[in-house]
């Protein structure tokens, strides 16, 4: 049985409310965070290097160095998250000891495990798993996640990807609300999730869990965009700390998701903000490169 | 009914919205100074209330929720009672100062500290609304360190004030719009 009352589940889910409408930044260093937190990001992910140098670079990226995450902890009042390989239960355990305020199980990492997930529901501190698409969500929801977030393609500087990711599971989602109960079981063996969580979509029209939404956002544009699709808050990795200036574009998002239905508004955040992130085309990466299909 | 803004720029204030419809008023979600027009009342939700109030630094608000809460009632939960308390330590920030308390931010630590607890609240609410526990939801919650001659305290977990009202606002250091209880959004109604 899904544990939908538990404390643990309500408490976890309860912080990833308070994240709504949002903006969570991706820091290197205790400088940067501060830079964040002074432009009104509702939350940072401490992290060694932003996903577009982790591509650049190659090599197996893990857990950030303890010190740095400690660091940003110590500079700012906002909550820290950090990040830890898909399937590293000992990252993790390490992370939670640590204290950090919501843990990233995250395929911007090097996987530790190729089959399993992390058993989320054993721990305290809350997880954010990445998904496509609606199964995916679902199994992350059912190990235990609190908060998903659409994949996207990390450190490519392209909205399209995370277009199409909270596309689709907005549309998975409006079409379970639909289907009889009959069609449910079969549904979620064609979703390969839990049925118990295939029902309360289907009932409900969205997940149990907030829907946030990452990889690829650039600028205040694309932040209003994803949020116009169905995002209740947005992550932004490279895109602040590798434009020309990262404190007058980090302020720009966080005005863009808060306006992200005003156009005017909108316009204001867009004005003199420097060189965004450089891009990528998605079809140009090979693709063993492609950080999205880590995770199934 | 009654209208009463929920301030939307960052936060659970969907859930504020969904509560109050739930205690009997209308709400309506506030993003500038112009939406407080013919308000009955502001709900301060929970989020970050770093985040909030360089928000409302932005574009004016502060001064304009400032100058709402000088006659109209307030409710602040969790970041929302930091806003309008009169002094927050850890670390220091600005505040609305329409209530005469001391809040000390993340006062519990953090996010594993969080909890869901019952509590008992004082015999003064449970007259006014209905008898019975109430369930909290305290998430990387501050703590209310004084409150001043003005002040009733509603209820108190582990000695400190958790719901506190002072003329026509009111504060909760926990989370009453992310559980089934209606009765502290009722009482809040009843002030308006």
């Amino acid at each position: 049985m899904f544990q939908f009352a538990s404390e643990q589940f309500r408490v976890n889910v309860g912080l990833a409310e308070m994240l709504k409408g949002g903006v969570i930044m991706d820091v290197t260093n205790a400088q940067q965070a501060k830079i964040a937190e002074d432009a009104g990001a509702s939350a940072v992910m401490a992290l060694e290097r932003v996903p577009s140098d982790i591509r650049r670079d190659g090599g197996v990226a893990r857990m950030a160095n303890i010190a740095i995450i400690e660091e940003i902890m110590k500079t700012v009042t906002i909550p820290v998250m950090a990040k830890a390989r898909i399937g590293h239960f000992m990252e993790a355990r390490i992370l939670e000891a640590l204290g950090v305020d919501f843990i990233d199980e995250s395929e911007v990492l090097t996987p530790a495990d190729e089959e399993h997930h992390i058993d989320k529901t054993g721990f305290k501190t809350p997880f954010v798993c990445g998904a496509r698409n609606l199964g995916e969500a679902l199994r992350r929801i059912g190990e235990g996640a609190t908060m998903v977030r659409t994949k996207g393609e990390a450190g490519s500087g392209n909205i399209v990807e995370a277009v199409r990711h909270i596309r689709t599971i907005v549309k998975e989602m409006k079409q379970l609300t639909v289907l009889g109960k009959e069609e449910l079981y079969q549904h979620a063996k064609t979703l390969a999730a839990p049925l118990e969580l295939v029902e309360w979509v289907a009932r409900h029209g969205k997940l149990p869990v907030p829907n946030f939404s990452a990889g690829g956002i650039a600028t205040p544009a694309d932040a209003a965009l994803v949020m116009q699709l169905g995002a209740e808050a947005v992550f932004v990795g490279s895109g602040i700390f590798k434009s020309s200036d990262p404190a007058a574009r980090a302020k720009a998002i966080v005005q863009a998701a808060r306006n992200f239905d005003n156009p005017g508004k909108l316009l204001e955040a867009s004005r003199s903000l420097g060189e965004a992130m450089p891009g990528l085309d998605i079809s140009k990466i090979p693709e063993g490169e492609l950080l999205q299909t880590r995770g199934w | 009914m009654k209208k009463v803004g929920v301030l939307s720029l960052q936060g659970d204030f969907a859930a504020h919205g969904a509560a109050l419809e739930r205690a009997g008023a209308q709400p309506v979600y506030v993003r500038e100074s112009a939406d407080l027009r013919s308000l009955d009342g502001l709900v301060i939700p929970g989020g970050e209330s770093t985040t909030m109030l360089k928000l409302m630094r932005f574009d004016g608000l502060f001064d304009a929720v400032a100058e709402f809460g000088g006659r109209k009632p307030v409710f602040g939960t969790c970041a929302g009672a930091i806003l309008v308390a009169d002094e927050v330590s850890g670390p220091a920030q600005e505040s609305l100062r329409l209530m005469d308390i001391a809040v000390e931010r993340n006062a519990y630590g953090r996010q594993i500290d969080s909890r869901v607890t019952q509590i008992e609240p004082e015999p003064e609410f449970l007259a006014r609304t209905a008898p019975g526990k109430m369930e909290a939801v305290f998430i990387r919650a501050p703590i209310i360190r004084r409150t001043g001659p003005d002040a009733r305290i509603l209820a108190r977990y582990h000695g400190d004030p958790v719901l506190v009202e002072q003329g026509r606002h009111l504060v909760s250091t926990f989370h009453p719009e992310l559980t089934a209880d209606s009765r502290v959004h009722a009482l809040f109604l009843e002030k308006l």
